[in-house]
């Protein structure tokens, strides 16, 4: 069957992800972050900023709703009980910070077949209130058998 | 590990990050789905992913790559340096057994630093061909 590729190109619709303060928190604590700029709110107010300090790898909390509708997006025809999640890169900008609202859109960059696998690449820009960029995400699925 | 402190790396080609070490317990992979939002069953229940093939739960790629920038956050001095991280995922991670993140200083360019880095669990690399960049 050839891999269908017509979604290449595609923007989905943008997602918008209020960040909150315990939200980081019990993000922090799964993951073990121990710096208090991600636990204290005081530590991260002393250090300058208005609340906490979201990880880096939080963007996956506010950046992977994006990638919902293009994983079912009938163009797109991924076939979930086959797929792995393969690879994934993060740019980070500005820093996310409780009370933050990001705005994340994303686009279908690549859909292609290799040695019997479809790639599906994904690439993601998430932006913050004030227009700030805070994330580039490249977002890598592999299908085996197509 | 202050915001802005100086680190105990020292960041020249080929210098060693310090290692960082964790175990996942037994119900890690409950607490990371309810923390990120994936519930994939292959993470959270045992006989489900029994049922598809897999040796029982199995760790959320995502959550090792976390343990890779927190390395990297660590060795930098907080999450304001780490400024870009890309990784592959092989293999699987299983809780109740020690992930290992180690990670070698490829390039030093003024204050931007790339590390090469991967995740090991019993000597078995589930994440891989990772890199790292850092602004010290």
């Amino acid at each position: 069957m050839a891999l269908n590729t017509q979604a290449v190109g595609k923007t989905f619709t943008p997602t918008v992800y209020a960040v909150g303060r315990e939200k980081i928190r019990e993000y922090a604590h799964a993951v073990g972050e121990t710096n208090p700029l991600h636990l204290d709110l005081g530590a991260a107010r002393a250090a300058g900023y208005a609340d906490l300090v979201a990880p880096p790898m939080f963007a996956v909390v506010y950046g992977g709703p994006a990638l919902m509708p293009a994983l079912f997006d009938p163009e797109v025809q991924m076939d979930f009980a086959r797929m792995v999640h393969g690879g994934q890169e993060f740019q980070w900008g500005s820093l996310v910070i409780a009370g933050d609202e990001i705005t994340t859109t994303l686009t279908a960059k690549e859909i292609y077949e290799r040695d019997g696998r479809g790639y599906y690449i994904f690439e993601s820009t998430s932006v913050n209130q004030g227009g700030e960029q805070v994330l580039r995400g490249t977002w890598t699925h592999i299908v085996r058998g197509v | 590990m202050a915001e802005n402190g100086a680190t105990t790396t020292d960041w020249q080609v080929g210098t060693q990050i310090p290692e960082l070490h964790v175990t996942p317990d037994k119900y890690l992979t409950v607490r990371y789905a309810g923390a990120s939002g994936d519930f994939n069953p292959i993470h959270i229940d045992e006989e489900f992913a029994k049922a598809v093939g897999l040796p029982g739960k199995i760790l959320h790629g995502l959550w090792s790559m976390a343990q890779v920038a927190r390395a990297h956050t660590e060795a930098a001095g907080g999450p304001a340096h780490l400024k870009r991280l890309s990784v592959q995922f092989r293999g699987m991670g299983v809780p109740e057994q020690e992930v290992v993140v180690t990670g070698t200083v490829a390039e030093v360019d003024g204050t931007r630093v790339v590390v090469d880095t991967v995740a090991e669990q019993a000597g078995q690399q589930i994440v891989r061909n990772a890199q790292a960049e850092l602004q010290l």
